[in-house]
């Protein structure tokens, strides 16, 4: 049982947009272990991002049970919610989300900003670290528009580490990234998780989807498919390939 | 969150935005230099007219016609509403601890002499009065008892008309005509400079007080007050009482009946002009603290319109773990950084404008140092009073609405 990381119970959400009542999420169980890698997929407007959300302490939802890591998260007040997202999960988002004229090295700092327990003392120190882990040492002291996409999103990547968290929620990591781009992100992903750090991401494309261990499909708010993924690709192969490719096509 | 990162971040922040940081804090930076220049203007007025009483003369006491409370009963239509010949006579051969005393007769009119006319104040004096005054002559000498009691036609001019009537000649000697009286001038007085309302001192004719009185101000013979000079300054309480004691009898004023004229000494004075000066300094400042009130709205209105423009900035801070409270402080210390940073430009623009106006006009202002600390203190509570509703609004928002803000 202490293996199991996230586990929802009928988890509900419905937004109240005017008259109307939006149900974005129908009764939810799901159980996902340590050390899992899962991709969820489904239609847009499916829920997926409703979900993330509310495994991520972003959100409360409307009904239901959500343990995280054992705790029974709705039953916690809002400042222990932001403690649970400082303490034990990265959140990395399709848009980036990083502070514009910040430089990268500042923003992978801000979560420490924000530890009450003061785990690390150097900031500065630990932001270095998962910014070399995500291969971005030579580029701390850019802002956001100096770097490409895909670097924004390692810098992305690097914030949500920096705080060494359990689990990596990403929704749709890659929607805004070419294709070559958007392996090396999964690259670093299987790095991280063979790590031990739990991964649960969004992705449109069955292809990205095959980086993970496990798949959920969505639809209308529902879970419709919980499978293993048995011819499971490693991003590095894809990587090297992809390389042979584009110098085969000059 | 350490105080020490809650300073970094709200810094960071207004550095980043340089431009708007500047307007924001504009507001505060006129305010502030509004009061402080405004409040040194009174305080600069009010130094000027302490200094000018200094310099009326050391132990000088002054005694005008008429009761000092007016709001009590007026009795008699004022029989005493004047001095007389008398009542100098008598102080001064009664009193005794008195150095001098002088009448002062006013007139003034149309001079004619040397190069042409000049309109300016006369005075009828006693001999004493160079002394009372602490005012000495420049050429020349002064008129004596002995003139005083013939009435001769005999005057002493103050610089500025000598400037006036005898740029080139020196002037003693020289018979001008005063109304049509002619006159000799036998002195002149040193320059003593301008007084506190900004007329010179030194645009006067000194004369023989009975000579004014009876030819020059015709059958009204004003005695204007009396100046007495104590012999020394301890003893001023004590020559006050005997003045007081002398003027009742000579008035003949029964026991009961209240005094019909003034004494006062020049600590009497200075507190008139000073509560005179603080009602001016007090209606400036009041004036300069609206303009500080509405720097502060200013700030509100910015912070309001930064809170929306940095929604995003919001939600990513509190998606890596922020909490409302963290939001509330960041907002709250921008706005008290910015008014304070305004507070700190606006008193070097105050010294700035103190400077000019001490140098380059007849203005003079004077900075006191409370009047710093309190301009600090007031841009301080401007920013966080004008600056918790924006910061308020900031730390409401949900994480979530506020990540997806366009
Ligand atoms: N804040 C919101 N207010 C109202 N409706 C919302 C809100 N967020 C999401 N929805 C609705 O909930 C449903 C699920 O949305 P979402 O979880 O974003 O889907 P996905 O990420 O799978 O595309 C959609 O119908 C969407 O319109
Ligand atoms: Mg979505």
């Amino acid at each position: 049982m202490e293996n199991i990381l996230i586990k929802t119970v009928d988890l509900t959400k419905t937004y109240n947009v005017g008259e109307i009542d939006v149900h974005a999420l129908k009764s939810v169980n799901i159980t996902i272990n340590k050390g899992e890698f899962v991709a969820i997929m489904g239609a847009s407007g499916s829920g997926k991002s409703t979900l993330m959300n509310l495994i991520g302490c972003l959100d409360m939802p409307t009904s239901g049970e959500y343990f995280l890591d054992g705790i029974n998260t709705s039953k916690l007040a809002q400042n222990e919610y932001a403690n649970i997202r400082n303490q034990k999960i990265g959140f990395v988002f399709q848009g980036f989300n990083l502070l514009p004229r910040t430089t990268a090295l500042e923003n992978v700092e801000l979560p420490l900003m924000y530890d009450r327990l003061e785990k690390v003392k150097d900031h500065q120190k630990q932001a270095t670290e998962a910014l070399k882990k995500v291969g971005l040492a030579d580029r701390m002291h850019h802002i956001p528009s100096q770097l490409s996409g895909g670097q924004q999103q390692r810098v992305a990547l690097a914030r949500a580490l920096v705080n060494e968290p359990s689990l990596i929620l990403a929704d749709e990591p890659t929607g805004n990234l070419d294709s070559v781009t958007s392996v090396e992100v999964f690259h670093l992903f299987q790095k991280l998780n063979d790590e031990g750090i739990t991964i649960v991401m969004v992705t449109h494309e069955r292809d990205f989807a095959a980086f993970a261990k496990r798949i959920l499909e969505m639809r209308d708010g529902r879970v419709i498919r919980d499978a293993k993924i048995k011819d499971r690709l490693n991003a590095e192969e894809e990587l090297k390939k992809a390389i042979a490719e584009a110098e085969i096509a000059e | 969150m350490k105080a020490k990162i809650i300073l970094k971040v709200a810094t960071r922040s207004i550095m980043k935005s340089r431009m708007r940081s500047l307007l924001t804090a504009l507001g505060i930076i006129i305010g502030v230099a509004a009061v402080v220049v405004m409040v040194a203007i009174g305080d600069g007025a009010q130094q000027k007219v302490e200094e000018q009483i200094a310099m009326l003369g050391s132990n000088l006491i002054i005694i005008t016609p008429g009761a000092s409370n007016s709001g009590g009963v007026n009795r008699g239509s004022g029989t005493f509403n004047r001095f007389t010949w008398e009542d100098v006579d008598k102080i001064k051969n009664e009193a005794t601890l008195i150095k001098g005393v002088t009448h002062i007769v006013q007139s003034g009119g149309q001079v004619i002499g040397g190069v042409g006319n000049w309109f300016t104040r006369i005075q009828g004096v006693s001999p004493d009065y160079l002394e009372i005054r602490s005012w000495p002559l420049a050429s020349g000498e002064f008129f004596t008892e002995r003139d005083v009691m013939a009435r001769s036609k005999v005057c002493i001019l103050g610089s500025d008309v000598v400037k006036n009537l005898f740029p080139n000649d020196d002037p003693v000697g020289q018979q001008i005509r005063i109304r049509s009286v002619p006159f000799r001038v036998i002195g002149v007085l040193k320059s003593k400079g301008q007084s506190s309302v900004g007329t010179s001192n030194d645009d006067i004719i000194l004369a023989p007080s009975r000579t004014v009185g009876d030819r020059l101000s015709g059958d009204h013979m004003r005695i204007g007050s009396i100046q007495v000079s104590a012999i020394s300054n301890d003893r001023i309480p004590a020559v006050m009482a005997e003045l007081k004691s002398i003027l009742r009898e000579s008035h003949k004023l029964t026991q009961g009946e209240d005094d019909d004229f003034t004494i006062q000494d020049q600590s009497d004075l200075s507190a008139t002009a000073t509560a005179t000066s603080r009602i001016l300094t007090i209606l400036l400042a009041s004036v300069a603290g609206v303009s500080l009130v509405v720097g502060g709205i200013g700030i509100m209105n910015i912070m309001l319109v930064s809170v929306t423009e940095r929604t995003r900035e919001i939600g990513i801070r509190l998606s890596v773990g922020a909490r409302a409270s963290d939001i509330l402080v960041q907002f709250l210390t921008e706005a008290i950084v910015l008014s304070l940073s305004g507070g700190v430009i606006g008193v070097l623009l105050s010294f700035l404008i103190a400077y000019i106006l001490n140098n380059y006009t007849s203005q003079s202002a004077y900075i006191k140092p409370q009047i710093i600390m309190i301009a600090f203190g007031f841009a301080g509570a401007i920013g966080i009073f004008f600056g918790f509703y924006p910061a308020r609004k900031a730390s409401a928002l949900n994480p979530i609405d506020a990540l997806r803000y366009e």
